[in-house]
């Protein structure tokens, strides 16, 4: 079993919910990110989204899109994202890794080539935001080679035939965006996501993670009694902007964000 | 004569039902564009075949737009360079001044029956954002148009234009703050507004079906071009040449000529200040094949991947990629791209101002510089055809700066 199932199943047996932070690798500079990574575990973080900085990410909204750039103002590559999973394993054997991004810098290394890399360096599972299923084939072919899970995005927007399609390629688990937006907006509608996972469980047996538009202990325990995981970026990327001049002090005060996440999704099992 | 669905001069084969040309294009969007990409793309396929949009198309593109412009002989310009004998298909008549006002009317009715309304845009040069606001004012639609703020900058004149027709400027003040910051910021507007609005991408570039649609708009270039020479000429042209940033104007002149194998193509990327320096906007002459908006593409990119910042003259060239046919004509052969310099085009700007009398965009003014070279090279019985994508008024700040004159 991979550690993203181990971990996954670990949860359903002690009825909770998984809470999986995101934070961008590099920002807001190389040195923060692993201590960072084992500060979030230490507070209560089950998997860990490691961003992947891309100079056009599309599908983020201006807080993502600053810690990208703050990330590659210190010319961090994706072969440093690996340096940084590499060296957060050497620790940490257990808690799953998830690379997020954009298709590009995977692209232009080749899949097999970073597949190889990735899994070496102890990734266990990608999603690259702009590769939908239908260009997905070759993609998905080298993650599985190497045992890595391709996670994939469902969305309001997506109908039934689009969930089973997209059921029928991804592994791990699926990400489901709760709102037609970017990253770090707040449209949380918890009813319809509430009525879009009913009908996504019809066609997967994958756990469900739900992201986008969770702010606060309120939202993230209303997410947690409809979902398998709660995902927390844009909240933790604007505590590390603005914690930028003072990095000594990003691990504590984002462990103490995601210990507040923590609590308030245990309350609801 | 506009008859825009009769498409059977060009090939028409490519994409394939999923947009791909070869290995380039395709739909590389998060999820959640997903369903609004195929509901377009329905009503593309519907709409292209239906006599009753084709109608109006034509009306809108005889009556509103000024179609079919005329395709000139530039004897002066022509005798100066002492070569092949070169037309100009004078875009820059078209109302707003540019090619770009043919794929906006198109988009614009598409938008009209999928009941959407409001528009959004990116642009660059502000063509494409002045041919939006202009179509949107005529439909009584809101319309926001997203634009580099260092684009707006230099366009000031387009910029004021479209504020003008009632549009909403966003400037955009992320990453290289130009053209391809712009086309991330529409695309964040289009996933958070789909119910509403309608994204009219400006070029053939973008998620399937953009790159078709548009250039099956811009086709009515080369088809309008194929019945003027015959008629002028009597035959095909040797030569087409068109400049290339995104690559509509360039795919709308070319594609209905795809066929004809004695006619050679080139397409003109912005060279900056020299391929060889870095600091340009050529991906089909010195980038590499990558995924960027929505399309597998040729792209300025570093060797991880990131989108690096293009350097041009022209913002409407200012563009990291590429409309993927121009792709797939690079790889098959079948085009040969090249690239000018800011310098280059600066001096064919001023040549054919002075011997002809029309001033062409910064754009445009790259295609002549390689018609100038190409043409020198050939015979007085050979034809070269130029695009002339667009009219210059809009460049002239730029141009005065750039020779230290304040106006």
């Amino acid at each position: 079993m991979s550690r993203i199932e181990v971990r996954f199943a670990e949860l359903k047996s002690q009825n909770r919910t998984a809470l999986i932070p995101f934070v961008t690798a590099g920002d807001p500079q190389p040195d923060v990110t692993v201590p960072l990574l084992h500060a979030m575990v230490a507070a209560g973080a089950d998997l860990l989204e490691l961003g992947v900085p891309f100079s056009d990410p599309m599908a983020d909204g201006p807080v993502i899109q600053a810690a990208c750039e703050r990330a590659l103002s210190h010319h961090v590559t994706l072969h440093q994202v690996l340096d940084m999973v590499r060296e957060f394993r050497q620790q940490d054997k257990t808690t799953p890794v998830i690379l997020m991004g954009y298709l590009n810098p995977v692209e232009v290394w080749g899949y097999t080539e970073f597949a190889t890399a990735a899994a070496e360096a102890g990734v266990d599972g990608i999603l690259t935001v702009d590769l939908p299923p239908e260009e997905a084939a070759d993609f998905t072919a080298a993650m599985k080679a190497v045992d890595i899970d391709s996670i994939f995005l469902l969305a309001p927007t997506s109908d039934e035939s689009r969930m089973r399609r997209v059921s029928e390629v991804a592994s791990g688990f699926l990400y489901y965006v709760s709102f037609k937006g970017v990253t770090g907006a707040s449209h949380l509608d918890v009813s319809s996501v509430s009525s879009k996972l009913n009908e996504l469980r019809k066609h997967t047996e994958l756990p469900v993670g739900v992201g986008f538009g969770i702010r606060d202990g309120e939202s993230a325990a209303q997410v947690a009694r409809i979902a398998d995981a709660v995902i927390v970026g844009s909240v933790l990327v604007s505590q590390l902007a603005d914690l930028a001049d003072q990095p000594d002090r990003i691990p504590s005060t984002l462990a103490a964000t995601v210990s507040g996440l923590r609590a308030a999704i245990d309350k609801t099992s | 004569m506009t008859n825009a669905a009769d498409n059977t001069a060009s090939s028409g084969a490519l994409p394939d039902e999923r947009g791909h040309f070869g290995k380039f294009g395709g739909r590389f969007v998060a999820e959640t564009l997903m369903a609004p990409l195929d509901e377009l793309n329905a009503a593309y396929q519907k709409y292209m075949c239906d006599p009753e949009f084709q109608a109006e198309l034509d009306r809108d593109l005889a009556c509103f737009v000024g179609r079919p412009s005329p395709l000139y002989f530039a004897e002066r310009w022509s005798n100066e360079i002492g070569g092949a004998r070169i037309y100009l298909k004078r875009e820059d008549l078209n109302h707003t001044g540019a090619h770009k006002i043919n794929n906006t009317v198109g988009q614009a009715l598409l938008a009209r029956r999928m009941g959407k309304t409001r528009i959004i845009a990116e642009t660059g040069a502000g063509q494409h954002g002045v041919a939006s606001a202009t179509v949107a004012a005529r439909m009584g639609v809101e319309c926001v148009v997203y634009m580099g703020a260092e684009d707006i900058e230099r366009q000031a004149i387009n910029v004021y234009r479209m504020r003008l027709l009632g549009a909403t400027v966003v400037s955009v003040e992320s990453g290289s703050r130009t053209l391809k910051d712009a086309l991330n910021e529409a695309m964040r507007d289009w996933v958070t507004n789909i119910d509403n609005t309608f994204y009219i991408i400006g070029t053939v570039a973008g998620p399937h079906p953009y790159p078709a649609m548009v250039r099956d708009f811009q086709a009515i270039i080369g088809r309008e071009t194929r019945q003027q020479i015959m008629a002028m000429e009597g035959r095909l042209p040797d030569a087409l040449v068109a400049c290339v940033g995104g690559g509509s104007n360039a795919i709308g002149l070319f594609h209905p000529f795809i066929d004809d194998n004695e006619v050679a193509i080139y397409g003109v990327e912005a060279g900056g200040d020299g391929v060889e320096t870095g600091r340009h906007a050529a991906p089909l002459c010195a980038g590499s094949p990558g995924v960027l908006h929505g399309n597998r593409t040729y792209l300025m990119e570093d060797r991880d991947g990131q989108i690096i910042e293009t350097h041009s003259i022209s913002a409407g060239l200012d563009y990291p990629g590429v409309g993927p046919e121009h792709a797939w004509l690079k790889d098959s052969g079948r085009a040969t791209y090249v690239a000018i310099k800011d310098s280059e085009a600066m001096s064919a700007f001023h040549s054919l101002t002075l011997t002809e009398g029309i001033m062409p965009a910064l754009e445009t003014s790259h295609a002549l510089a390689y018609a100038e070279k190409l043409a020198a090279g050939m015979d007085k019985e050979q034809i070269i055809v130029v695009n002339l994508s667009g009219r210059g008024d809009k460049d002239v700040n730029t141009i005065a700066a750039l020779e230290g004159i304040e106006l």
